[in-house]
């Protein structure tokens, strides 16, 4: 009989707590959630994700970047890479993905606002990882900035030995 | 060639390693000894044979030979030798090499104890070792072969292969790419290895468990002979973990240790559940509960452990680790969820003989207080898993890919947090079987009352966010109770053996580690938790571009500009750094020198604080632009980090308190030996 009410204690508990810690997880998830969009899909979406948290993934354009020290103000462009990673190893991997991104005249781009210190990894084709709103202006207003630059063998080949 | 030789070993050793496990389940069906002794001995024979073959890998990479893929990739010329070397574990093809390397030498160390009364186990742990080492050993084969030469082909491309394809010719790169200058870094030379040293040992005690599942030898004996194993990978990942929290600081320039970031997070799961291990043990050891629970816990953090590896080394999750890409994915996903199946499976079908021999009854005592910690860090764990898995989850349910980001985290955990230092407080006071309120309130109220002290100085001195001083008032409590506890300890026994003091307390801590070294333990975790609030609280910064003999003002301090030189350096890069002289409240205390460094061969530039490091706070100076050619203005941030060095030198006592719970204690150990019966309550140990 003891025993039975002891256990029934001991799950009543163990209940309570599950149900906190589910709690903070579904509360947590909802109060910083961001959409992890392309570039592509983002500006189809236009004004619906507009004002939204969102992380965008784009390659950057080497000739685009642009700094104001005085302002701590970067602003450069990013067009739009394939989300997906299967589609990227596809396409060739991550180095020929961005590549072509950054060569190809007709990929959309978008402007990126980033008030902050310009990062070491920030160079032509790289890939930046943003968080951040689309303004009305449909400029893209990062808030953290992460940026990926994969290795290459092809840069090699232009320093080979004459062996 | 070196190549093919180590490509060889790396061959031979995983046809050693399907032999082995042949043998091994051969030996046990057909109950003849000795093919398990043949097993035993082939899995003796791997750890030379992978040390021909990391040997060969770390002669290429000294020498520079890049036409070895692996080599251009990690090294350049201009790096210096400890770094060619280091560099093994830099890139993903070396890292699984590494892997298999340090999981060699255990299963080998653990082949070598005297398994006299542990026979039965022996053949499952070679299997359960050999498959683990035989998954690594296949990546590297099929996937990721750190052998492997470039290759120029007739139509003028260039790829890594093993062996020359037809008409190919050999291509050596005149340079490497070189290492990831953000690699560069004293703690990143020795942040992956202890990661990895601590995941590699956490499938020793893995094994075992494995092992009396299979053999059905479900008492506590595979706890006692692996609890050591358990310490020591526990030691080594929180080692990797705050080297890596150091290197953050160091290195990525953002003023803080921790971003939550999928990879960070995916070496600290397999740390939570381990934590949860190291401590439920213990109720099994004393109680005989939990013994399901413990089975659950080992098989979970073996899987985060794979899983960990996995995260570190595929391109799934975007994050500031993502220096390497493969598609070793599908492998990974295909072996954790195998693994886990298989246990998970042996675990349902021993359920029975796993029952407890004891019954929890009180909600206060110390066994139900253990299993609320076990449920924090769990808890912790699953904040943390599907905060990691939220996105894939998110796209498989809705199309739409949703992350969550440090605030997810931050707000999730930081009330779990809470709990588990109040634990931490209450539950050394607590005793076995069963506590009330009124023993526990009887125990406690000295350090309770010694306790309020902190924050009521703490809001005299003007803090009124009550966040840091709960906080404040919950450090103090686990200090208090940790330190009266030492003191009761030590006095009892200096009374009882009529020794000084500081002796007693020697002695005390010296027969009980595990218990003691725990508390040293609690104390660094109080430690850093000041450190933590310090800075997560209490930072703040300020950037600007000021002219040469301009200032910057933050808080108490005050940081003047006064030069700034560009200049090559040996090693092939350019470096700009300037020279700060830093005021505290208008007295000079000194010079920074913040600077950024461009690598010429990986084209890449690296910034590196300049830091004024005191016990009270940190003054962390970033250059991070100047005008080229006067070099006349320059752009700084400047960081004020309270309390930060705390978070270091608590990690630094945690480390000691792990070490002490974990050295070899040989009296115990015989003594451990002696109470080996089911639900066995021994005089020693805590």
């Amino acid at each position: 009989m003891e025993n039975k009410a002891n256990r029934a204690k001991f799950i009543i508990g163990g209940v309570l707590i599950v149900a906190a810690i589910v709690y903070l997880i579904v509360s947590s998830t909802r109060a910083s959630a961001q959409y992890f969009l392309t570039i592509d899909e983002m500006l189809q979406r236009g004004s619906e994700v507009v004002g939204r948290d969102l992380r965008i993934s784009g390659a950057v354009i080497g000739d685009t970047i642009q700094y104001d020290p005085q302002a701590l103000t970067l602003t450069f462009e990013v067009a739009s890479v394939p989300g997906d990673n299967a589609e990227v190893e596809a396409q060739g991997g991550l180095a020929a993905v961005l590549h072509q991104a950054v060569i190809d005249p007709n990929r959309p781009r978008v402007k990126v606002v980033y008030n902050d210190v310009k990062p070491d990894l920030l160079r032509d084709e790289a890939q930046a990882i943003m968080t951040g709103k689309l303004g009305e202006d449909g400029i893209f207003y990062a808030e953290e900035l992460l940026l990926k630059c994969p290795t290459k063998y092809e840069e090699a080949v232009p320093q080979q030995t004459n062996q | 060639m070196l190549v093919n030789l180590g490509y060889g070993a790396v061959f031979i050793t995983a046809l050693l390693c399907l032999y082995s496990i042949g043998a091994a389940v051969y030996g046990v069906q057909r109950k003849q000894a000795v093919w398990v002794d043949s097993a035993r001995n082939a899995m003796l024979l791997i750890f030379p044979l992978l040390s021909l073959a990391a040997l060969s890998l770390v002669i290429q990479l000294v020498t520079s030979h890049f036409e070895v893929a692996f080599v251009a990739e990690v090294t350049s010329r201009a790096m210096p030798t400890y770094l060619k070397a280091t560099a093994w574990w830099g890139g993903q093809a070396g890292s699984l090499l590494f892997w298999a390397w340090l999981m060699s030498a255990f299963t080998s160390a653990v082949t070598l104890r005297k398994w006299e009364r542990d026979r039965e186990f022996l053949p499952w742990v070679i299997v359960v070792g050999m498959v683990t080492l035989g998954f690594f050993l296949f990546l590297i084969l099929a996937f990721e072969n750190p052998f492997a030469r470039l290759w120029a082909l007739p139509s003028g491309r260039v790829e890594a292969h093993m062996f020359a394809p037809q008409g190919a010719t050999l291509f050596i790169p005149r340079d490497g790419n070189g290492l990831n200058p953000l690699l560069r870094h004293p703690g990143m030379i020795i942040h992956p290895p202890m990661l990895y040293l601590g995941f590699v040992a956490f499938v020793i005690p893995y094994a075992f468990a494995i092992a009396a599942l299979i053999t059905g030898r479900t008492d506590d004996r595979w706890i006692r002979l692996t609890r050591r194993w358990a310490l020591w990978a526990w030691l080594f990942l929180s080692l990797g973990l705050i080297l890596g929290a150091r290197w953050a600081y160091d290195v990525l320039g953002w003023g803080g240790y921790w971003g939550w970031d999928p990879v960070e997070i995916s070496a600290f799961m397999p740390w939570l559940s381990g934590t949860a291990f190291v401590h439920s043990v213990m109720i099994q050891e004393k109680r005989g509960m939990l013994k399901h629970w413990n089975m659950i816990l080992i098989i979970t953090t073996y899987a985060l452990v794979i899983f960990g590896t996995f995260l570190t080394r595929s391109g799934v999750l975007s994050s500031v680790h993502a220096f390497a890409q493969s598609e070793i994915g599908p492998a990974f996903f295909l072996f954790i969820g195998l693994t886990f199946l298989a246990s998970m499976s042996l675990l349902f079908w021993r359920w029975n003989s796993l029952k407890a021999n004891n019954q929890m009854t009180s909600f206060l005592s110390r066994e139900a207080l253990f299993m609320l910690n076990n449920v924090v860090f769990m808890g912790i764990l699953v904040i943390c898993f599907w905060g990691v898995i939220f996105p894939l989850i998110s796209e498989l349910v809705t199309g739409q890919k949703v992350t969550v980001g440090p605030p997810f985290y931050e707000r999730a955990t930081a009330p779990l947090f809470v709990v588990m230092l109040l634990l931490m407080g209450i539950a050394p006071l607590s005793a076995w079987r069963h506590s009330t309120a009124k023993t526990l309130g009887r125990a406690m109220w000295k350090p309770f009352v010694v306790s309020l002290l902190a924050p009521i100085l703490a809001f005299a001195g003007g803090i009124r966010l009550w966040a840091a001083l709960l906080t404040f008032w919950l450090a103090a409590f686990v200090a208090a109770v940790t330190l009266y506890e030492f003191w009761r300890g030590a006095q009892a026994r200096s009374r009882r053996h009529a020794e000084p003091l500081p002796v007693a307390l020697w002695k005390l801590a010296g027969r009980n580690r595990r218990r003691y070294g725990g508390y040293l333990i609690h104390l660094g975790v109080v430690l850093m938790s000041i450190g933590i609030i310090g800075i997560e609280v209490f930072q703040t910064e300020t950037q600007r571009t000021i002219p040469q003999g301009g200032e910057i003002t933050l808080g108490a301090y005050t940081m003047k500009y006064d030069s700034l030189a560009i200049f090559d350096t040996a090693d092939n890069r350019n470096a700009a750094r300037a020279v700060v002289s830093v005021y505290k409240n208008g007295e000079y205390v000194g010079e920074l020198h913040p600077r950024r460094d461009f690598f010429y061969d990986s084209q890449q530039s690296m910034t590196i604080p300049g830091v004024r490091s005191t016990w009270e706070d940190d003054f962390y100076v970033l250059l991070v632009d100047w005008l080229p050619v006067t070099a006349e203005g320059a752009t700084f941030k400047v960081f004020h980090n309270p309390l930060v060095n705390w978070v270091w030198f608590g990690g630094l006592v945690f480390i000691l308190g792990t070490l002490v719970a974990a050295w070899p204690e040989r009296e115990t150990e015989s003594a451990a030996v002696t109470a080996w019966q089911p639900g066995g309550v021994h005089a020693t140990g805590d």
